[in-house]
């Protein structure tokens, strides 16, 4: 299957806000495993120069790869989720994420490739904040696994 | 944002404090509830096999969240951390007993960016079972 490459360059609507709350950090911060208090104690995260406490730098994935879903999902594209597999990923932050941020996310599709039979996608994921200041970029590759011949 | 390390203290080469990060299924479980990431390929090994994996694997998310505490436990605030990027190479495979999985993660000193800003390149190797798990791990630090 290859996907239609008329779709780079396409962007999708910003997503409403989502609302990063201090005890939803902790427990991510807990599941990962770390136990700096810049993640859990607010006097610990401003003595480090933050208004609250942050988020762990991998945290803004759940909330990117959630307005993803507009991609992935997207009856027009017709990506087969369930041959979908996570490449590579990279975030660019202006600032790390802090409970009380009020965040919404704009998805575009930077580029379709096909490799190998496998159809390759770019997606941007631009996070801001209520006041519109940018927080972070996450660049998503996805692979889209070719499906195996018949009788393979 | 405050760095315990400072800019003028590293070299290219300096090698970061290596860090060892234990994955058992019940990390992965409590990893799906935190993200939000369900799917089963991470919790259910007939699934996983279904699909034509060994076994369940370790979401890429949980190894790179792992592998970057070595860069801020190292910095000591994880807002000094301005650019971070991998690429998922080989999966990591978390057995269902008491041991289940280890990720390793060894990082250095990669390159001095920026005088003015004060940012460092940090590159990052973690692997699992003797396997690279991840490739072209790098991260970009603003330090003291």
């Amino acid at each position: 299957m290859t996907l239609d490459q008329s779709f780079v360059g396409r962007s999708y609507p910003p997503t409403p806000p989502y609302e990063v709350g201090r005890e939803k950090i902790r427990e991510f911060a807990e599941a990962i495993g770390d136990p700096s208090p810049v993640y859990t104690d607010p006097e610990a995260a401003k003595a480090l120069g933050h208004p609250d406490v942050i988020a762990p730098p991998t945290f803004a994935f759940a909330i990117t790869y959630k307005a993803a879903g507009q991609v992935i999902h997207d009856p027009e594209l017709g990506i087969d989720y369930s041959r979908v597999v996570h490449g590579d990923q990279k975030f660019r932050y202006s600032r790390p994420v802090r409970a009380g941020d009020r965040l919404s996310v704009v998805t575009h599709i930077d580029s379709i490739k096909s490799l190998a039979g496998n159809d390759v996608l770019s997606v941007r994921g631009e996070v801001s904040d209520e006041s519109g200041e940018h927080v972070v970029t996450a660049h998503t590759v996805l692979v889209a696994r070719a499906p195996k011949a018949e009788g393979a | 944002m405050t760095a315990n390390i400072s800019y003028d203290d590293v070299e290219v080469g300096t090698e970061l404090p290596a860090g060892t990060f234990p994955v058992s299924r019940a990390t992965l479980v409590r990893y799906a509830g935190a993200s939000g990431d369900f799917n089963p390929i991470h919790w259910s090994e007939k699934f996983a096999k279904e699909v034509g994996l060994e076994d369940v694997i370790a979401h890429g998310m949980f190894t790179m969240a792992s592998a970057i505490r070595v860069v801020t436990d190292w910095a000591g605030d994880p807002g000094a951390v301005v650019e971070y990027g991998v690429r998922f190479t080989k999966p990591v495979i978390v057995p269902d007993d008491e041991a289940g999985a280890v990720i390793e993660v060894a990082a250095k000193v990669a390159a001095k960016l920026s005088d003015e800003d004060r940012t460092v390149r940090v590159d990052l190797t973690a692997t699992s079972g003797g396997q690279k798990v991840l490739g072209m791990s790098r991260a970009v630090v603003r330090l003291a």
